[in-house]
């Protein structure tokens, strides 16, 4: 198997069997997955899936019901004053103070976690130069574009140095071209050491950034790997076929040695070909040709994240207007 | 880690400043109490107790000055009462998680706030009894400077103890709630027995049974009798009643006030110990 390069590194989160209820609700179902040193892994799966709730727990927000977890060494349930030393967290809403500037946002949290002073002055100039944030530093945050607050968080969880970073849906409600620029800090981020977990429901997201992918649904894992293998597992190939007798020639190419599986769509089927397509289509028009069955549309292409996950899950991602938006609902004047 | 409650504190304050019309409004209700309430209330009480018998050697004081000690007590109940709702606004807004997340100890967050909102109601004070003596309040009359100096210090004592009280009880009904219009259901529910079962307004003696004995353990009561004691005097008729305090009158409401903190930062620690905010 290929990515070879985190094979041997130590294991910094560590998860066995956890479940979490919300009443009859299981949200997460006996999920086990490790996480290595240095690696961005994600999350990937529709809202509700379980991913938050998942990642409450490693950072300890929420306590722990079933199975363990543990996180740069220490146990959540145990340890949590250790875990918490040692992370960094940007949540799924924008979670910044409207009426502080950048500079005492980062301030703020680097005295929370009982930083020195001369630490935090240094810590704060170094981030805000990698988020290319200087000239905002006396801004509030109210008056900053979406991008730049999530940049500000994105420095914000960086503030203690954690060895883990968790990134909950981190470029939910962003524009594309923001969206690739936070890819951009989250990648550099991680090269100088960081080691990322990110949960997210875009598979571009996943797909760009990680090195290990989980795909969650329901509370459970699907399926776990290199964004290469999940590709893999659907075969080299798709080839979508529309033809005037579908059922025949399903029954005909299940036959054929590359296949590797068909699985059914509305007005026609997906080949999966464990060859290269541009060879295997010829023989397989020949196939149905010589039984009689015409081909009325056909299409070639490589297996996408999104066919992953439709393959496994049985549906796609909708990509619902980004989660729960932050709403002021209330602001008076005083609070 | 021990100084947390500091950083609580300190963004508390950069909030308080920075909300000019919270600022000023916060500022200008005592002196309007006092202006309206206490003017309008003083002059018919005043004329009312025209007539009464005086002691010779006992002060007799007006209804504005005897009233005064009551506005700084109701305007602390207010102001720590509603202290707390900047932890509930921290939770809905998501504000709270990264500090439940952090490795700060949450009795700091509690004391945090408790620590803003004393100072709050220490301007507050201060500000009502300035305008006070402006507008004719015989606070401190006839006090040495160091009197007057060992005066204020102890009305800001009692004042302190007392809106740590509150606000722990606040922030522990904020951090269970999940609205403001919750909490301001609370507070007001609140307001209405302690404020009124209280000798802010009135003496006690001649509540009914039921009501004197509430009033007497009424942390209100208690704050507003070390309040009379320090500004106006140990021994002094006001509304024809002649109150005398001794020293250790004033240590046990003092005390009196020191439980009901502690019971209430009791209250507010087990709240927060169970609060989850995802």
């Amino acid at each position: 198997m290929p990515e070879p390069r985190l094979n041997n590194r130590e294991i910094i989160i560590s998860v066995e069997n956890l479940e979490h209820s919300y009443g009859d609700f299981k949200a997460v179902d006996g999920i086990s997955f490790t996480v290595k040193k240095g690696e961005i892994f994600s999350f990937l799966g529709p809202n509700g899936a379980g991913k938050s709730t998942a990642i409450n727990i490693l950072i300890t927000l929420l306590a722990k019901q079933k199975g363990s977890a543990s996180v740069a060494g220490y146990d959540v349930t145990k340890d949590p004053q250790k875990v918490r030393e040692s992370i960094g967290i940007v949540f799924q809403d924008i979670t910044l103070d409207r009426d502080m500037t950048v500079w005492e946002i980062l301030e703020f949290h680097g005295r929370l976690y009982n930083m020195p002073r001369e630490e935090r002055k240094n810590r704060i100039d170094e981030l805000l130069r990698l988020v290319q944030l200087e000239a905002k530093k006396d801004e509030r945050t109210k008056n900053l574009s979406g991008g730049m607050k999530r940049r500000l968080e994105i420095a914000r969880g960086l503030m203690t140095r954690p060895k883990v970073l968790f990134l909950d849906e981190p470029t939910i409600g962003l524009d594309p071209q923001t969206r690739m620029r936070m890819w951009e800090y989250i990648k550099g981020v991680n090269k100088e050491g960081t080691t990322i977990f990110l949960t997210t429901h875009y598979m571009d997201e996943a797909d760009q950034l990680s090195d290990r992918i989980s795909i969650i649904d329901q509370g459970k894992i699907i399926i776990s790997g290199t964004s290469w293998e999940l590709k893999n597992t659907l075969g080299q190939d798709l080839i979508y076929l529309e033809t005037n007798d579908n059922e025949a020639a399903i029954r005909l190419l299940k036959n054929v040695p590359s296949v590797r599986d068909i699985k059914i769509k509305t007005k026609g089927f997906v080949v999966m070909v464990n060859e290269d397509g541009t060879k295997v289509l010829p023989h397989i028009i020949d196939t149905l040709r010589n039984e009689g069955i015409d081909s009325s549309t056909i299409n070639l292409k490589k297996p996408s994240m999104d066919d992953v996950f439709v393959f496994y899950t049985g549906k796609e991602i909708r990509d619902e207007p980004a989660g729960k938006p932050f709403h002021p609902v209330m602001r008076p004047g005083g609070r | 880690m021990a100084l947390g409650f500091i950083t609580i504190y300190w963004r508390d304050m950069i909030r308080f400043v920075r909300f000019k019309t919270l600022l000023v409004s916060s500022l200008l209700q005592p002196a309007l109490w006092l202006a309206f309430f206490g003017i309008a209330m003083s002059s018919s009480f005043d004329t009312l107790m025209a007539g009464m018998p005086v002691l010779p050697g006992v002060p007799n004081v007006g209804y504005l000055t005897f009233m005064g000690a009551g506005i700084i007590a109701m305007t602390t109940l207010f102001t720590s009462l509603f202290g707390g709702i900047v932890i509930l606004f921290d939770k809905n807004w998501g504000l709270m998680r990264e500090i439940l997340a952090s490795p700060m100890n949450r009795n700091h967050i509690i004391f945090g706030i408790g620590l803003s909102g004393v100072t709050k109601s220490f301007i507050q004070a201060i500000i009502i009894m300035v305008f006070g003596i402006l507008i004719g309040a015989a606070f401190f009359s006839g006090f040495t400077p160091l009197e007057i100096l060992i005066g204020v210090a102890g009305i800001l004592a009692f004042v302190g103890m007392f809106a740590l009280g509150f606000l722990f009880l606040s922030a522990a009904i904020a951090i269970s709630m999940e609205s403001p219009e919750g909490l301001q259901g609370v507070t007001t529910l609140l307001t209405m027995p302690i404020f009124f079962a209280s000798n802010a307004l009135y003496p006690t003696d001649a509540f009914p049974e039921f009501l004197k004995i509430l009033s007497m353990y009424n942390p209100m009561t208690l704050l507003i009798t070390g309040i009379r004691y320090f500004a106006i005097g140990p021994d002094f008729i006001a509304l024809g009643k002649h109150y005398q305090y001794t020293q250790s009158d004033i240590l046990v409401s003092y005390l009196g006030l020191a439980f009901f903190s502690a019971l209430m930062f009791g209250l507010a620690w087990w709240r927060f110990k169970k609060a989850v905010v995802t």
